[in-house]
């Protein structure tokens, strides 16, 4: 037994082996290594732990199972609560959210709440166990759009209740943010997100790819004409923003969600495939988030030297503390306080470079960060043959536009309660980034679940 | 899967597929399109709506193989099937949302050329439909090159032109509008023109001089088709557009082409040029030096 205030290490791929791989960094625990970390887990009575999870998984009870080495049972504790185990285990913020509340973190550090569920997924995987499907269906369709952490949360949670649930997704392939943004070494797709999916459908939830709700057929219609009772939007947030600034409709700069769909729903980094992406040769990734870490350490793979550009110090970086880990151990060159004024093209229109503006940070803003504010005269160029804009992204209007009596905020949000995911429009529930703007996979979970609370409410009190 | 009903060529390198599609075929409008793809392994390709029958749930397509997985499309018969084929994607045409009685007294004029006549026959089609007959000027390099001639000249006023003379007449389309206009007392209130960029800002250029009004079908880049991943950006009277959500059509008279050439280089391999050049090279004559057709 090692030292007890510290996590029972995790092993992981060398980073100068990963940088040019796309396999998973991080390798997870074996079971004896998970049983070590379990017994670390104090299994509190008033286990903050849970509280900080939005989906409230009972994590002392599942810890204890693995603790015992009961890994069926402590899949079925994790199952009660979430319907993407193995996804979570990987991409949750657990520093900021059931670690974050860990007792073992006042003194040292906390139990590896993220690793053990991630190797309680796997174990499950590995050794055939599914979820159990309703043992009674009741008939009431109910319609998902979207097949991303909200969508696939809402429908399993309904389908576990009986409901008949049928998932409409735009793009060729279910996962959402799961397959077209979170990159293959941060998320397996066919190994950990397919096999998530499949455990959605093995609940008897039917997914319908290539359907965009809003023009293949529109929310009003599934209601009236498909015999759809129900609805729940969780389309999620897919439009990119940029800049602004003088340059950015040159060759060679891309959203973060045009380079990395290329790269993970089309799989551009394999040679079977015919996708093609840009192979820059010097890449300046502009943002300081998951999307940006995710961009950059891509671009690193494809054989690029990466800079990231963020206006902000590295206190604010919005990304989660691991990736930004990772991505400096990988050789990703951070260019902080640093904000892009204009893209500076060749003759033929293609990026020959960045010029930026050094910023210092000021007085706090509304997000209670330190505001950043140019140093005049400080600006210098970076030489770079491709940019990635990753600003973040705001929801499709497509949706809203076309549905009848559904309110909006000014960011184009759908408004929606909390509790239950009621939105304007009665019979439809919406949750995730589509309600919330760009946010992280569990949120979007909690709003799935609160989404088929509502939905089961609904329904209950329509024909009681 | 999405079956493939009739598979055809209709030209030397143009081939043309009905595809069983109800959802697309129930909702799609002239001026809107989709997107097809092959297998796992291809890219999704975005392609003109050619035509649409809603009773049988098909959508017609209409291609030109010039990448690795348009060219497996050409190895698709009747009664196979894409894996992928999603739409209507685009806002339809701005002729389907005017007052009905309204569109009877307009003076159309549509300015086809190449592959780019597809997308031309569903809006004139849609015109005839409801009473208004507008004048098509359709131009191609060659006569074996001349694509839904008979149906083209059901639904409209048909004038075909041919780059060498070898059918009908020889010029370009801009000619042929040139002439219509200025020789033969044509008046348009407006002009929709649809084909290769280098086509659509001739004909923006010559329009503006004859104050027309002109709609161009932008086709850039793209990857989802629904706003997602901004490829298809372009710059319309200073400001960014996304041509998959905010388009494909718009006011010809405000696009910076050269711009939107210059982007539609972005993935060009050095095999995809030089197919490009031996198969439109006519088309790259435009003399601007912005296209890099023939780069």
């Amino acid at each position: 037994m090692g030292d007890v205030l510290k996590k029972v290490p995790v092993r992981e791929q060398d980073p100068q082996v990963r940088a040019t791989n796309f396999e998973e960094v991080c390798l997870g625990y074996n079971q004896q290594e998970a049983m070590e970390e379990a017994e670390r887990c104090l299994n509190c009575k008033k286990a903050k732990c849970i509280g900080g999870c939005p989906v409230s998984i009972n994590i002392p009870a599942f810890i204890h199972e693995v603790k015992e080495g009961n890994f069926e049972q402590a899949y079925k504790i994790i199952s009660e609560s979430s319907a993407l185990p193995a996804v979570c285990g990987r991409v949750c913020p657990q520093e900021t959210q059931c670690e974050g509340q860990c007792v073992r973190g006042i003194k040292g550090e906390a139990v590896s709440i993220g690793k053990l569920e991630r190797f309680v997924a796997d174990w499950a995987r590995e050794n055939g166990i599914k979820p159990v499907p309703a043992s009674e269906k009741n008939g009431h369709k109910i319609a998902v759009i979207g097949s991303g952490p909200a969508g696939l949360t809402c429908a399993g949670d309904l389908a576990r209740m009986g409901y008949d649930v049928t998932i409409f997704e735009a793009l060729h392939k279910a996962g959402g943010v799961l397959v077209y943004g979170i990159p293959e070494f941060r998320l397996p797709k066919d190994r950990v997100v397919a096999a998530e999916v499949e455990n959605v459908k093995s609940l008897g939830v039917k997914i319908e790819t290539n359907v965009i709700i809003g023009k293949s057929v529109t929310i009003d219609e599934l209601l009236k004409e498909e015999g759809f009772e129900a609805v729940f939007i969780g389309s999620g947030a897919g439009l990119p923003m940029f800049m602004g600034i003088p340059g950015e409709q040159a060759n060679g700069v891309f959203s973060a969600n045009e380079y990395l769909t290329r790269n993970n729903l089309m799989k551009a980094f394999r040679e079977d495939y015919d996708t093609p992406i840009s192979h820059g040769k010097k890449v300046v990734v502009v943002g300081g988030g998951n999307v940006a870490m995710d961009a950059a350490r891509t671009a690193l793979r494809l054989g690029a030297e990466v800079h990231i550009v963020y206006r902000r110090s590295e206190a604010e970086l919005p990304a989660r503390r691991e990736e930004v880990h990772h991505a400096k151990e990988e050789g990703v060159i951070f260019d902080l306080l640093t904000n892009p004024v204009e893209i500076l093209a060749d003759e033929n229109s293609w990026v020959r470079g960045i010029r930026c503006i050094r910023m210092e940070l000021g007085e706090p803003d509304a997000s209670g960060r330190r505001r950043p504010v140019e140093i005049p005269g400080s600006e210098f160029e970076i030489e770079a043959d491709t940019v990635i804009m990753s600003l973040g992204t705001s929801p499709n209007p497509l949706i809203s536009s076309t549905t009848y009596g559904l309110d909006v905020n000014k960011r184009k949000c759908i408004v929606a309660d909390e509790e239950f995911g009621r939105t304007s429009k009665e019979g439809v529930y919406a949750g995730g980034d589509a309600v919330t703007g760009a946010a992280t996979v569990i949120l979007a979970m909690g709003a799935g679940k609160a989404g088929a609370r509502g939905i089961d409410e609904y329904i209950r009190s329509k024909n009681a | 899967m999405y079956k493939i009903l009739n598979a055809e060529q209709l030209a030397a390198n143009i081939y043309l597929m009905d595809v069983e599609a109800p959802r697309v075929a129930k909702h799609c409008l002239p001026g809107q399109f989709v997107i097809v793809k092959v297998d796992e392994y291809s890219e999704r390709i975005p392609l003109t709506i050619c035509d649409y029958d809603t009773q049988k749930g098909t959508i017609t397509i209409v291609f030109q193989p010039i990448g690795a997985s348009t060219k497996k499309m050409v190895s698709l018969k009747a009664g196979d099937s894409f894996e992928d084929f999603v739409g209507p994607l685009g806002r339809p045409s701005e002729l389907t949302e005017m007052d009905p009685e309204e569109l009877k007294k307009k003076r159309i004029v549509f300015v086809g050329g190449g592959v780019g006549t597809a997308p031309v026959y569903p809006q004139l089609k849609w015109l005839h439909e409801h009473g208004v007959t507008a004048d098509a000027i359709i131009g191609a390099r060659n006569k074996d090159l001349i694509i839904l001639e008979d149906k083209m000249k059901a639904v409209s006023n048909l004038y075909l032109t041919t780059d060498d003379g070898s059918y009908i007449r020889k010029g370009m389309g801009t000619d042929v509008l040139k002439d219509l206009v200025q020789n033969q007392g044509k008046q348009y209130d407006i002009c929709i023109a649809i084909g290769p960029m280098i086509m659509m800002k001739f004909v923006c250029l010559l329009t503006k001089e004859l104050g027309i009004p002109t709609i161009v079908s932008m086709n850039p880049i793209m990857v989802d088709g629904t706003g997602m991943c901004g490829a298809c950006r372009l710059m319309v009277g200073g400001k960014v557009k996304f041509a998959c959500v905010d388009g494909p059509e718009f006011d010809g008279h405000k696009v910076d082409f050269d711009l939107a050439m210059k982007r539609q280089q972005m993935y060009k391999t050095e095999e995809g040029r030089a197919l490009l050049k031996a198969q439109e090279g006519d088309t790259h004559h435009g003399g601007c030096g912005n296209c890099g057709g023939d780069k």
